[in-house]
C-alpha cells in the first residue's frame, strides 16, 4: 500500500483550508456498492467550478452600469462625452507631454553630466522620476489620498502592495521613488523599463522562465542588503488582479529576512475601473482609458511594517501579510496562485484529493 | 441564438428552458449564458478543453476528463440541458441518469466491470494498487448481489443509489 506523503509542502499552503467544497461527509460502517457507485461529491464539485469559480472571479472586470439609458439621460451622457473626449483628454496630453518635456530636459543632462558625482545625481533622478509620475498621475485627473507614515529609505525593509495595474507603481512612485521588480515589457514601456526606470533601481524577472527565481531571488537580497539603494517594492501577487479579490502572496519577498512594509491600494469604481485587464487590452489602450475617464480616485494606506515572527514559514508570513492589506482594502482572499492565469495547476492537488479519497475506501473496507 | 452579441432575446431564454425542461428558471439561464461566454473567451460557440482547463478548481477534478468527454463540443442549450441535472428542480431520475452516462462511457447503455474500475481508477489514482482496486470492486459487488461479470444498466443504478437520496445540486448564482 504505497502512501506517499503530501501532507507537508513547503512551497504551497493547504488550499484544502481555504476551499469551502462541502466536507464529503465521511459516511461510517462498511463499504458498500452505494458508496462505490456515488461519485456525486466529486461531480458537484467538478460542475459547481464550471458553473462559477473564485479564481476567474478575480479577473472579472466588472464594466460599469450604463446610466445613459434614459430620454434626458442620454444628451447628458453625450455632453460628458464631449467633455472628456474634446475637452479634458487634449489638456491632459498637453499636461504630459510638458512633463516628459520638462523631465527630459533635466534628465538627461543630469545622467550625463554628474556621471562622476553618483550620489548627488542619484538625488536627482529621484526626484526627477517622482516628477515624472507626478505629471503621469495628474493626466488622469489622479486623486490619491495617501494614509499613514511615508515610507523611508532604510536597509533591510522591502515594501509590499497588492497589484491592480501597472498604474500603482507610478501612483506609489510619485511619493517615494522605490525601486521595483518587474516583468520585461516589450514596446515602448520596455523603453522606459531600461532607460528610465533602471536609475531609480530595478530589477527584471521573467515568468516563463524556470531557472529565474533563484537569480532573482539572489538580486532581491542584494539590493535590500545595499545600504544607498531606492527602497524595494514588490507586487506579491505577481499578476494584476481586478480589485476585488487578492490571489496569493509569492513568498519570495517574504524570505529575505528583512521587515515587509504592507501598503493597501484601493480605486474607488464610480469614476474608472482601474483593473488592468492584461487578457483584455494592451497597456496603451488602458492608459488611454483612464486619459478618457473622469478620475482616477483611489486610495494608498501604508501599514504598520511586519516582521516574520519566530516559528512562522516564509509563507504563513506571507499570508498573514495578505490578510492585514486585504482587511485594509477590503477586498476578498482566494487561495489561487496569479500565475495560474498562464499555466495549469499541478497535479499534486488532484492527488491529494486521490489520496484522501483512497484512504477511505481502504479504511472503510476493513470496518466489519 | 445570438451568434457575435452576448444578448438572449426572450425567445432564446424559452427555448433553453424548454430544452432543459424547465429545471432551470429564466434568470438562471441568462446567469448560466454570462457564465458561458465569459469562459467562451474565443466566441467559438463552446467551450473548448483549454478554457475549461483554465478554471483551476476544475483541472483538480479527478473526474475533469471524463465531464470534459461529455461536455466537449456543447453549444449554449447543449449546455444548460448538460448541467440541469444539478439543479435544485432536477428529479432523482435525472440525476442518477446523469452518474450512469457519467459510467458507461460508450453509451451502450449497460456498464460493465472495466467501466466501474475506470471511474475507480479516476478516483484513487496512484494510491491503490490495480490488483486491490479489482479486489475491492469484486468484493463489494458481491455483496451487493452482482456478480464480477454482472452488466448494469440504469435500473440497476435506480435500486442502489435511489434509496438514500442523491445530496447534487449546484447553485446558479444570480445577480
Amino acid at each position: 500500500m504505497s502512501k506517499l506523503n503530501l501532507e507537508f509542502d513547503p512551497d504551497h499552503p493547504n488550499i484544502e483550508d481555504y476551499l469551502h467544497t462541502d466536507s464529503i461527509q465521511e459516511p461510517l460502517g462498511k463499504l458498500r456498492l452505494h458508496d462505490l457507485l456515488d461519485i456525486s461529491p466529486t461531480l458537484t464539485e467538478a460542475v459547481g467550478a464550471i458553473v462559477d469559480d473564485s479564481f476567474t472571479r478575480c479577473f472579472k472586470s466588472n464594466p460599469p452600469e450604463p446610466w445613459n439609458w434614459n430620454v434626458y439621460l442620454f444628451p447628458l451622457w453625450c455632453l460628458g462625452v464631449v467633455v472628456r473626449y474634446g475637452i479634458l483628454f487634449p489638456v491632459r496630453v498637453l499636461i504630459l507631454t510638458i512633463g516628459w518635456i520638462i523631465f527630459l530636459s533635466c534628465y538627461i543632462p543630469v545622467h550625463v553630466l554628474l556621471k562622476g558625482h553618483d550620489k548627488i545625481r542619484k538625488k536627482l533622478e529621484r526626484a526627477l522620476v517622482e516628477l515624472i509620475c507626478s505629471f503621469f498621475v495628474a493626466s488622469w485627473t489622479g486623486v490619491v489620498k495617501y494614509h499613514g507614515p511615508r515610507p523611508c529609505a532604510r536597509p533591510k525593509q522591502v515594501f509590499v502592495a497588492n497589484h491592480t495595474s501597472m498604474i500603482d507603481f507610478i501612483i506609489l512612485e510619485q511619493m517615494t521613488a522605490f525601486a521595483v521588480i518587474m516583468q520585461k515589457h516589450p514596446g515602448w514601456v520596455g523603453l522606459l523599463q531600461s532607460t528610465i526606470l533602471e536609475s531609480v533601481g530595478c530589477i527584471w524577472f521573467n515568468r516563463s522562465e524556470a531557472k529565474d527565481r533563484e537569480i532573482v531571488a539572489r538580486k532581491l537580497r542584494e539590493h535590500v542588503e545595499g545600504a544607498d539603494n531606492n527602497p524595494l517594492l514588490i507586487f506579491p501577487e505577481g499578476t494584476c488582479v481586478n480589485n476585488h479579490y487578492s490571489v496569493m502572496f509569492k513568498k519570495g519577498a517574504f524570505e529575505l529576512g528583512s521587515t515587509v512594509c504592507p501598503i493597501a491600494i484601493k480605486y474607488n469604481k464610480i469614476f474608472v475601473d482601474a483593473f488592468w485587464n492584461s487578457r483584455k487590452q494592451s497597456f496603451t489602450t488602458h492608459l488611454l482609458q483612464l486619459m478618457t475617464s473622469w478620475a482616477v480616485v483611489c486610495d494608498v494606506w501604508y501599514l504598520e511594517p511586519q516582521n516574520m515572527r519566530p516559528g512562522e514559514t516564509a509563507i504563513e508570513f506571507a499570508e498573514r501579510v495578505r490578510g492585514i492589506i486585504s482587511v485594509r482594502a477590503g477586498i476578498k482572499k482566494v487561495p489561487w496562485d496569479g500565475y495560474l492565469k498562464y499555466s495549469r495547476p499541478s497535479p499534486k492537488h488532484r492527488e491529494r484529493k486521490q489520496q484522501s479519497f483512497a484512504d477511505s475506501v481502504l479504511r472503510r473496507l476493513e470496518d466489519k | 441564438m445570438g451568434n457575435t452579441s452576448s444578448m438572449l432575446t426572450q425567445y432564446d431564454i424559452e427555448e433553453v428552458q424548454e430544452h432543459c425542461n424547465n429545471t432551470f428558471s429564466q434568470q438562471e439561464i441568462v446567469s448560466l449564458y454570462q457564465r458561458f461566454c465569459q469562459l467562451d473567451r474565443n466566441s467559438g460557440g463552446f467551450i473548448s478543453a483549454d478554457e475549461f482547463l483554465s478554471v483551476p478548481e476544475f483541472a483538480v477534478n479527478p473526474l475533469s476528463q471524463r465531464l470534459f468527454r461529455m461536455i466537449d463540443g456543447l453549444n449554449f442549450k447543449e449546455f444548460v440541458a448538460f448541467l440541469s441535472a444539478f439543479s435544485s428542480r432536477a428529479t432523482l431520475q435525472h440525476k442518477v441518469e446523469f452518474i450512469f452516462k457519467v459510467y458507461d462511457s460508450d453509451g451502450n447503455g449497460k456498464v460493465a466491470f472495466s467501466d466501474l474500475l475506470d471511474v475507480l481508477r479516476d478516483l484513487t489514482g496512484q494510491f491503490i494498487s490495480e490488483q486491490q482496486r479489482e479486489l475491492v470492486l469484486t468484493q463489494v459487488l458481491e455483496e451487493g448481489g452482482y456478480k464480477k461479470d454482472s452488466l448494469l444498466v440504469l435500473s440497476d443504478f435506480m435500486k442502489i443509489l435511489g434509496n438514500n437520496g442523491l445530496k447534487m445540486e449546484v447553485e446558479v448564482p444570480v445577480d
